[in-house]
Formats: C-alpha cells, structure tokens, sequence
C-alpha cells in the first residue's frame, strides 16, 4: 500500500491534512481528513463567570469572531432568561449580515478565486491572490472591495472588526447612530453591484467545471439549517429543520434548546474534531450537510426579492436539491445577495436606532442553548453554569463539524476521479484541497494561508520509502 | 507648625513637608513615578518595588512610596538602570499568573496593562507560570479572578482601613500567597463584608470586577475611594 499526504492543506481556515492510501496498481483505494489542531476550548472554559463565554470563545477564530460572539451571547440570553430589546436583535442580525459578507467574500476571492478563475491545473506558483491580480484585476478589486465593506459595517456597529466587545449578553453594549445607519445605506448599492456582477461571472464560468461539479462531493446527504416559521432562510434566528437526501422534510421546526435529540457527535480516531450525525439515523449513516448549499437546500426560499429571483434561477439549473459540493460556491453568492438585501431591510427599519439595546440580569437558568447560522454553518454553543455563574459545561458545535462526515467521504470521491498514484499531478492534488475549500471550513484558527503555505505532497512506498515529491511555495 | 523641608527631585529643587514620602512630593509636582501597590488615601506597603528611585549617597534603589522625603534629599526617578527593574517587575508580574487581556473585564482599563505598554513591555522574557488558579464567583454582585491578581493588598488596605470591615488579607507566602476573605471563607459566605464593593473600585487589574460586565466593560473609580480618606481627614 502507498500514501500521498497533503500536508496541510492551503488556503482554508486552519490546519488539516490528507492522507490519500493507494493500492499496488496506483489507485485510490481510501482518504482520511484529519484536523490537526486541538480546541480544548469546552475544556478551560470551565470555572470561568458564563458572561465572560463571548470574549473567550470569540477567540476561536479571526476570520468570524462575529458568529461565535452571537451564538455565545444567545446562550448567555437563556442563562439570565432575558428577552432582549427589540433594537439589539435588529442590531444583532445586522452584524451577522454584514460578517456573511465579509466572509463569503474572503472565502469566493481570496481563498476560492484561484481555483475558480485561473484554473485547477493552473501553475500552482501564480494559483493565488497575486497571480489573480495579474489575470482578473477587476474581479479582485470586487472582492476586496466586498469584504472591505463588511469588514467596515462591522467596525461602524462594534467598533472594532475583529474580536468586539459590543455583543455581549443581554443585547449589545452601545446603540446604533443615524449618521452610521445612513452611510451603510449609501454604500450597500455598490455592494450589491458587486455581487450580482460576480454572479453574472460565476454563472458564466460555472459550465466550464463538469469534472469537478459531479465529483466534488456530489452524493445524496441530509441537510440542516435554520429556517423561520413560514420555510424562509434564518441567518440569526430560527428553528432547525433537517431534509433528507431527496429532500423531504424529515424534522421541522426544531427549537434550538432540543438540538441534542436530533444531534449526536462521534469521535474520530484520527482527527481532532468530531463528526456529528443525525442521531435517528445514527453513525455514520446520519451523515448530513451545513452551509450555504445546505441552507438553500433546507429552505423553502430566502424572503427577499432579488435572491429570491437568484434562487429561483439556482433551482432551475441545478435543481430543488443540489448534491454537488461544488455549488457551495454559488449557493455561498446568492446568501451574500441575501444578507445585503436583508441588511436594508434593517437599516430602513427605524426601530433598529432605539436606545434600549441591553438587558441585565443575573444567572436565572442553569443551562442555556445559542443556535446561530454562521457563514459556515449551523453554529452551536451549549452551556451549563452553577447557580453563581460559574461554567461547568460547554459543548460547541462548529460549522465545519458538522460537514466532517461530508468533507471526509468527498475528499474519496474526488481522489479517485482524479488521483493516479503512478504519477501525482499538481493539478489532480489541487483538486482535493480545493474541495475542502468548497466548503470554507474554518478549524478553529485565526489565520488564513492565503496561498502562501507551502503544499508539501508526498508518495510513499509500502516501507513508507519516498518515492516521489511535488512541493508549492 | 509643620518642618518644611527643601528636597531635589531630578535636579529640580522643591519645597515639601516632613512627613511626606517621595512619591507624594513627586505626584504633587507632576513627577512620574510609577506605582502599582500604592494608592492615594490607602497606607503605603512598598510591595510592588515599581516606585524604587535612586537617592543619592544611598547604595541601592528605595521604594518612592515609603521612604520619607528629609532635608538635602536628591531623588533620581529615573535612570537606564531604573527602568530595567522596572520593566523586569512588570513582565514577572505577568509571568505569575494568568494575564489574558484579549477576554478581559479590565482591558483598556487595567493599570498593569497600562505599565507595560508605557514601558515598553511588547514581549515577556520569562517563562509563564501558567499556575492552576479559581474564580471565587460566590459573592452576588462581584467576582474575584485569582488568575489576574497581582497581591498588591489595596482591596485589603482598603476594607480594612476605609470600609472598616478588614474582609481581605493575604495567605501563604512567596508564590503561593493568596488574597483571602474571611479565614479563607468564600467571597459569598463572608458574613463581615458589607458588599459595599470598594475593594473592586481600588483593584488595579481585572482581579475584582462587577458581575455581569463582558470584555473592556470594568471600568473602575478609584478615585472616589481615595476621596472618602481625603474628606474624613478634612472633618
């Protein structure tokens, strides 16, 4: 038996790794996804004051600190049983807005973008943000340009983009101001230019990746996601609902606080993060999908005009249920046209300037459940407190946990379409890690590699000899 | 009628009180001296060894907050030498304990964070301790962090000499001294403290803080406590 690994993967959040087994002939005959960095959160968390749990497990990531600090202050909300004013939740969903379009973009045209636009078998040397400067200048100033406008949403809410400290328990910690309200009014049209310039392109280029869309993942799974009460696309609230691979609803309008009846977590020898399932079914057969595909697969639309019509147009070409991991990508652009149309709705809300943004309250529960959809995914975050506040339990289901499973059986998927183990093609190996990137899986780190890790694949004889070497810098 | 006394604080000649300590003297002539223990209507204990200054014809450094100012005293408040026991002080201070600014109560507000970046602390030398520290969350309304005390005994100068209540003390020595309420009584089951929560005011760190405030939000008012010393004085 030989193995290839790729270790570790560019251009995702976070470390992981691939081990891709072949037989004697040269084929694939079974891939492993290992996550290679440790959390350990749940477990130093424990004796901290509850409150303290958004600043603490914000730190999880740089990229999305925004979807740990809303899912962690909703847990806290549950600890003090408070219903927060109706001003913070606007000004809650508005921030969540604007950070899915800071990382949607990051994830299409910084991390993605070179795959998408310079080609899979491109030279690995200029498959990155610089050689994307050269060949598609406008479509990367258009992503920067997006992000950018995130990322300032986010400063003007929070002041700060990154790790801020304004959502906090009870609500958020300083009100909305007019003069903010209307500059990000201003600028969402620019915005929403860019999106639907970028979806024009992408349904353009779309056609021209027939290879990797059916082997990209492409097999039936569930799907989770929230929705709200009449099916519509929930970004910050909602109830979970699972569909099964053809689609069928097979658990609707599951309250947050029961998550743990419908999902169970197993442990994988081989990599530090666990792979939930779908408890009725059990594991591994539970195995479902989060995300953008996901969501729009769970949803029965998104409730706002133009990615309703993106939706629609989605649907038709590829159908009510799409299977191929590929369409993240696109799935992943309509949820950006979403949450900016969604962002308006907000800010054109005159209620989102009240003064009462936060609630105080002491420990009145013991237990407390925040459900959020991050950019990546369902985001889960369970807490248990001692009557003084003090932790005693967390559990945390992150987004690309949940695409574990999926992740795991598209990355076999997409080897033995393409790996050949006689000969190891850049290109062939560049699709593996560029399905992992479909899925934009954030392992819990705070920092990108942006291209620039160096990709170091390596062939193995059966003693483990080295027979042959491809190496990115 | 009080001794006044004629002392050199970094060459500058300035008339004082006997009685008074450098620091005193320096503060009220707007000479920086840097000081984490002290604070202004507390007695001085010279823990923290953040205020030593040079005095002349003295062979080693003396700590500003205890050392009384007399006639013909010339006072060095700062040197290279100075400065690297200083910075040294402060980066072993970190080392002893948890210090995590990024998830904070006090960040932005912390008088040890304060010190280390007006010395240049960008980077700590020494190995952390990283010791196994509780949280006492007992008390309704406060909480106090082991992990981010620095043992600078305001909240125990402060219950016992301004509230009157003398809730706080210090057990253990060296490394393994701890800051105790009540016999070593949780914070919550102290029947002697009277909540009024002065001891939180005085604390120069995150150690002591209101329940329920998230990161940055602690913002202390220390000067309010030092004005009660400064009132009841005046009656």
């Amino acid at each position: 038996m030989r193995k290839i690994t790729i270790d570790h993967v560019s251009r995702i959040e976070g470390h992981a790794r691939i081990t891709i087994k072949l037989d004697d002939a040269g084929q694939v005959t079974d891939t492993q996804f290992h996550v290679t960095q440790i959390r350990g959160f749940e477990k130093f968390v424990e004796g901290r004051p509850y409150y303290e749990m958004p600043s603490i497990t914000s730190r999880i990531c740089g990229i999305c600190p925004v979807s740990h600090l809303l899912a962690s202050s909703k847990a806290c909300d549950e600890i003090m049983a408070v219903r927060i004013p109706a001003a913070a939740g606007k000004l809650r969903e508005l921030i969540h807005c604007a950070q899915f379009v800071q990382s949607h973009a990051l994830s299409f045209f910084h991390l993605s973008a070179p795959d998408l636009l310079l080609g899979m078998d491109s030279d690995p040397a200029k498959r990155n943000i610089a050689g994307l400067l050269e060949a598609h200048p406008d479509a990367l100033r258009d992503g920067i340009a997006l992000r950018k406008f995130g990322q300032q949403v986010i400063e003007r809410l929070a002041k700060e983009r990154i790790h801020p400290s304004w959502i906090v328990p009870g609500g958020v910690n300083a009100q909305f101001d007019q003069q903010a309200q209307e500059m990000t009014l201003a600028e969402l049209p620019a915005a929403m230019a860019i999106v639907k310039r970028t979806l024009a392109l992408w349904k353009k280029t779309l056609d021209s990746f027939p290879n990797e869309i059916e082997s990209f993942s492409n097999f039936p799974t569930m799907y989770c996601g929230l929705v709200g009460p009449d099916g519509s696309l929930r970004l910050y609230d909602g109830n979970l609902r699972f569909i099964g691979p053809d689609g069928s609803i097979i658990a609707d309008q599951v309250n947050p606080d029961d998550y743990a009846t419908y999902i169970g977590e197993a442990t994988l020898p081989d990599s530090y993060l666990k792979a939930p399932y779908y408890k009725p079914v059990g594991y591994p057969d539970g195995i479902y999908r989060v995300g953008p595909l996901a969501r729009l697969n769970v949803a029965d639309h998104c409730g706002t005009p133009e990615a309703d019509a993106e939706l629609e147009e989605y649907r038709g070409r590829l159908g009510r249920i799409v299977q191929s991991g590929f369409h993240y990508h696109y799935a992943r652009l309509i949820e950006t046209l979403y949450a900016l149309e969604r962002m308006r709705e907000l800010l054109d809300d005159s209620a989102i300037l009240g003064t009462k943004v936060r609630a105080h309250a002491g420990v009145n529960n013991l237990e407390g459940i925040g459900i959020i959809e991050a950019p990546r995914g369902t985001l889960i975050h369970h807490y248990k407190v001692d009557d003084n506040g003090a932790m005693t339990w967390a559990n945390l289901i992150v987004a690309t946990g949940h695409n574990n499973l999926a992740i795991g059986r598209g990355i076999l998927q997409v080897a033995r379409r393409f790996v050949d183990g006689n000969k190891i093609q850049e290109g062939a190996l560049n699709r593996v890690s560029a399905l992992v990137r479909a899925y934009d899986p954030c392992l819990s780190c705070s920092t990108h590699a942006l291209g620039m890790v160096p990709l170091l694949l390596q062939l193995q004889g059966p003693d483990g000899q080295l027979l042959d070497e491809a190496r990115t810098e | 009628m009080t001794d006044k006394v004629k002392v050199r604080i970094d060459g500058e000649v300035i008339a004082a009180t006997a009685g008074q300590t450098i620091l005193e003297v320096a503060r009220a002539h707007d000479k920086y001296i840097p000081a984490l223990c002290y604070m202004e209507g507390l007695s001085a204990v010279g823990a923290c060894r953040l205020c030593m200054v040079e005095v002349s014809g003295v062979a080693r450094l003396l700590p500003a907050c205890t050392t009384p100012v007399q006639e013909g005293l010339a006072v060095a408040t700062t040197s290279p030498q100075i400065q690297s026991y200083r910075k040294m002080v402060i980066e072993l201070l970190l080392v002893e304990r948890n210090h995590v600014c990024a998830v904070c109560v006090s960040s932005g507000h912390c008088e040890l964070q304060t010190l280390a970046q007006d010395h240049g602390v960008t980077h700590v030398r020494y190995p952390y301790n990283y010791p196994r520290l509780s949280v006492d969350t007992t008390h309704p309304r406060y909480v106090l962090d082991h992990n981010r005390c620095v043992l600078c005994s305001r909240c125990v100068r402060t219950c016992a000499e301004i509230e009157g209540a003398h809730v706080w003390d210090i057990a253990g020595r060296g490394i393994h001294s701890r800051l105790v309420s009540e016999l070593q009584r949780p914070w919550g089951e102290a029947t002697s403290c009277t909540s009024c929560g002065k001891c939180v005011q005085a604390c120069p760190t995150g150690a002591m803080a209101e329940k329920g405030w998230g990161v940055e939000e602690m913002t202390k008012q220390r000067a309010g406590v030092s004005r009660l010393t400064s009132m009841r004085e005046g009656q």
